[in-house]
């Protein structure tokens, strides 16, 4: 499903990512841990293809097409999803109105009419529902006055909403407590299935007792310098980050 | 038949060419240039008035000519040569043709492009409509409905001849003839405008708007309105349309007065949409308008805006709350784009007990246009327990565009209870590229952050308006981010 080979990007002419290689096929849960800095989240924006940065070398190809070319919003449409660490406030703009643009974007992109508005309600109470999140809530401004729990579960909603291809989820267990955690992780597995595929990307193992991956890479200076099974990132939690160093010296 | 329904809309509003506007080249009887006393008397001659109009025309014209140009504003222009513009221009008002086929095929091009109904491009091309089209006409309808009420809704022209006692009345009575310089000259020459008369005690049944849209063809650059809201009454009243006018007349100095007696309420909304000018700063309407209501006791009158287009405009709707718990409120929407300036706000004055304003203004400026609000609170020393919250919100979008606030209070008694709060935001990067990975491309997710900045005052539009104001706001602000 996606294929990075050789990937160096970054700013301003300086690489952050050195040098990445990783194959993600449908049906598969990968998480990317490693200490601040290593460039985790910058590796999420890349794939999404955020502006800010620029790609130096090699190829993201998704679903078998390149893609570092085309604009975020086409990588969306082939069904690229990432959950934001720092999800966006948009003042004004309700939950359902947001996700309804979004879904009839992507629906225009692909030649689609709208979705007709009861499918739309019907969807949407439906994810609403197993996400245990509140009818009020849908009609808030989109993360306007949210706490940080509430802003990733809003994610995670759209993310069902959207049921992309690919997800990529940058630090989504970071502001939740173990509650939201876990319905935030039960949803995600609902929506697992062997067509589509999750890339977690967290500092901690926590998440990953609720979110099994089959493979967990660990990304250091830029690069995956370890992959390996969930005993990976067990190893991880009960030793940090040192040993690994010390290996690769 | 005529009705122009949301699906006229959504056609009219993907025809993405008349952005830049239209352009038509129609005969008209038209003024030799200059402005004197005689070419006043016979501006007042041609349109067939009584002598005290003529004489209140003369009048305005003799204190205007003391006047200057009000330069306070937060814009720069050329000014125009006041001698250098033709005072009359009017279309004929006989049929001038039996059939569609004769007209020029430049303007019908025009109507379609900005999906007008063949009824109706009929009424606005000066066709001879049939007597079974005309028994099912809106606008026969709608006279016949609102003349049951006893509602009176013509042009001013029509209600100077027909109602001269409410004109003589009210005329000048919340915009004194030299309360500036554009005031003044509206009053001197002022072609046509509308006028309405509410009785007591009447809810006028409908929105005053798809009326207005066949009548406003052919009212002139200096536009006079007036509208009386008797002891009372109600009536939502609209103004403008969004299809964009392009016109040859440089400088648009309109008067809008409003009267609610005791009890009544009047809603006023407009939607502008003037030729802002070129990408490159050339040419555009100079827009300078002059609106007031005056509220008598418990009286309410609300003003809507939403401002997209003029290159310059120069305009504060404001109240003059008179009577006791009388209420004023201002809900405006200012988008500058490219090197459009405006500098619009309000004045609510507050002179009667436990008088109440409100005022939300969104300014929205890209390109390396400007945009100003600037308003007036003033507590009379009389005015005790007055109230006025006061929200004024600016979003940038690019890094050439500025955003000004000027607040003035005046608060002369100390009950008074004044408010003001101001914010100032730009589109992010990042919220943009938060809706493109939502599949939203930057043009729509401009959009979405627009309406959704704008939401409030779009909220207080007529329904109907307030559709075409969203996509007019779409519309005006395309390819402002690169």
């Amino acid at each position: 499903m996606l294929q990075i080979k050789n990937l160096h990007a970054g700013v301003e002419g300086k690489d952050i990512l050195k040098g990445i290689d990783l194959d993600v096929n449908a049906g598969e849960v990968h998480a990317i841990m490693g200490p601040n800095g290593s460039g985790k989240s910058t590796l999420a924006s890349v794939i999404a293809g955020k502006e800010e940065f620029e790609l130096h070398q090699g190829e993201i190809v998704f679903e078998g097409a390149e893609i570092s070319e085309l604009d975020p919003e086409e990588r969306a449409h082939k069904g690229l999803f990432l959950s934001f660490q720092y999800p966006i406030e948009i003042p004004g703009v309700s939950v359902t109105n947001f996700i309804k643009t979004a879904i009839n974007e992507t629906r225009k992109a692909k030649g689609l009419d709208d979705m007709p508005a009861s499918d739309m309600l019907k969807k949407i109470k439906e994810k609403a529902d197993m996400l245990e999140i509140d009818r009020k809530f849908l009609s808030r401004s989109l993360n306007e006055g949210f706490s940080g729990g509430e802003k990733k579960r809003n994610e995670i909603f759209q993310l069902a909403m959207m049921e992309p291809k690919l997800a990529i989820l940058d630090e989504t267990d970071s502001g939740l407590d173990i509650d939201a955690l876990k319905v935030v992780a039960n949803g995600v597995n609902k929506l697992k299935s062997k067509d589509n595929a999750v890339i977690v990307i967290t500092h901690y193992q926590r998440l990953l007792d609720y979110i099994v991956p089959d493979h967990v890479h660990v990304l250091m200076g830029g690069k995956i310098v370890k992959s390996g099974g969930k005993e990976l990132a067990h190893k991880l939690e009960a030793q940090g980050y040192d040993w690994i160093k010390e290996e690769l010296v | 038949m005529a009705k122009f329904t949301e699906d006229d809309l959504k056609k009219e509003l993907e025809t993405k060419e008349y952005e830049y506007g239209f352009y038509t080249d129609i005969e008209s009887d038209t003024f030799p240039v200059g402005l004197n006393e005689d070419v006043v008397r016979a501006i007042s001659k041609k349109k067939e008035e009584p002598e005290w109009m003529t004489e209140w025309r003369l009048e305005s014209f003799r204190y205007w000519k003391e006047m200057i140009e009000p330069e306070w504003a937060n814009v720069h222009y050329n000014k125009p040569d006041f001698q250098n513009i033709s005072y009359y221009s009017a279309p004929n008002k006989k049929p001038k043709y039996d059939s569609l086929d004769e007209v020029d095929p430049e303007l019908l091009d025009t109507f379609n492009k900005l999906g007008i109904s063949l009824d109706e491009q009929k009424k606005l091309a000066g066709v001879a409509v049939d007597i079974v089209m005309d028994s099912v006409s809106v606008t026969t309808t709608f006279k016949d409905t609102l003349a049951k009420k006893g509602i009176i809704f013509c042009s001013i022209s029509e209600a100077i001849k027909e109602h001269p006692e409410l004109v003589k009345k009210y005329i000048g009575s919340v915009v004194p003839q030299k309360d500036n310089f554009y005031a003044a000259l509206n009053s001197a020459v002022f072609s046509d405008g509308s006028f309405c008369y509410i009785p007591k005690g009447v809810r006028c049944p409908m929105e005053l708007s798809t009326y207005f849209r066949i009548n406003q063809a052919g009212t002139g650059q200096f536009e006079r309105t007036l509208v009386i809201a008797d002891e009372d009454s109600y009536v939502s009243y609209l103004e403008g349309c969004t299809a964009p006018m392009r016109d040859e007349n440089q400088l648009h100095a309109a008067v809008v007065e409003l009267v609610a007696l005791d009890g009544a309420e009047i809603k006023y909304s407009t939607v502008q949409n003037w030729f802002p000018g070129g990408k490159d700063g050339k040419g555009g309407v100079f827009n300078f308008v002059t609106k007031r209501g005056l509220c008598e006791k418990n009286a309410k009158i609300s003003w809507t805006q939403v401002e997209t287009g003029s290159a310059v405009t120069w305009k504060y709707p404001s109240c003059i709350l008179k009577g006791d718990n009388s209420i004023g409120e201002f809900y405006s929407i200012a988008v500058t784009n490219n090197y459009q300036q405006a500098d619009t706000g309000t004045k609510m004055i507050h002179l009667g007990k436990n008088t109440k304003s409100t005022i939300i203004s969104k300014g929205i400026s890209a390109g390396k246009s400007q945009n100003s609000y600037r308003g007036l609170v003033q507590i009379n020393s009389r005015a005790a327990n007055a109230r006025n919250f006061s929200q004024c919100d600016s979003l940038l979008m690019g890094n050439e565009c500025g955003a000004h606030t000027f607040p003035y209070i005046e608060a002369k008694n100390k009950t008074a209870q004044v408010e003001h709060e101001a914010t100032t935001s730009k589109i992010g990067e990042d919220q943009i590229f938060y809706c493109n990975q939502r599949g939203i491309d930057t043009e729509k997710a401009i959009a979405l952050i627009v309406n959704g900045f704008s939401k409030e005052v779009l909220n207080k539009l007529p329904m109907e308006f307030a559709v075409e104001a969203q996509k007019l706001l779409e519309i005006s602000l395309e390819g402002s981010v690169g």
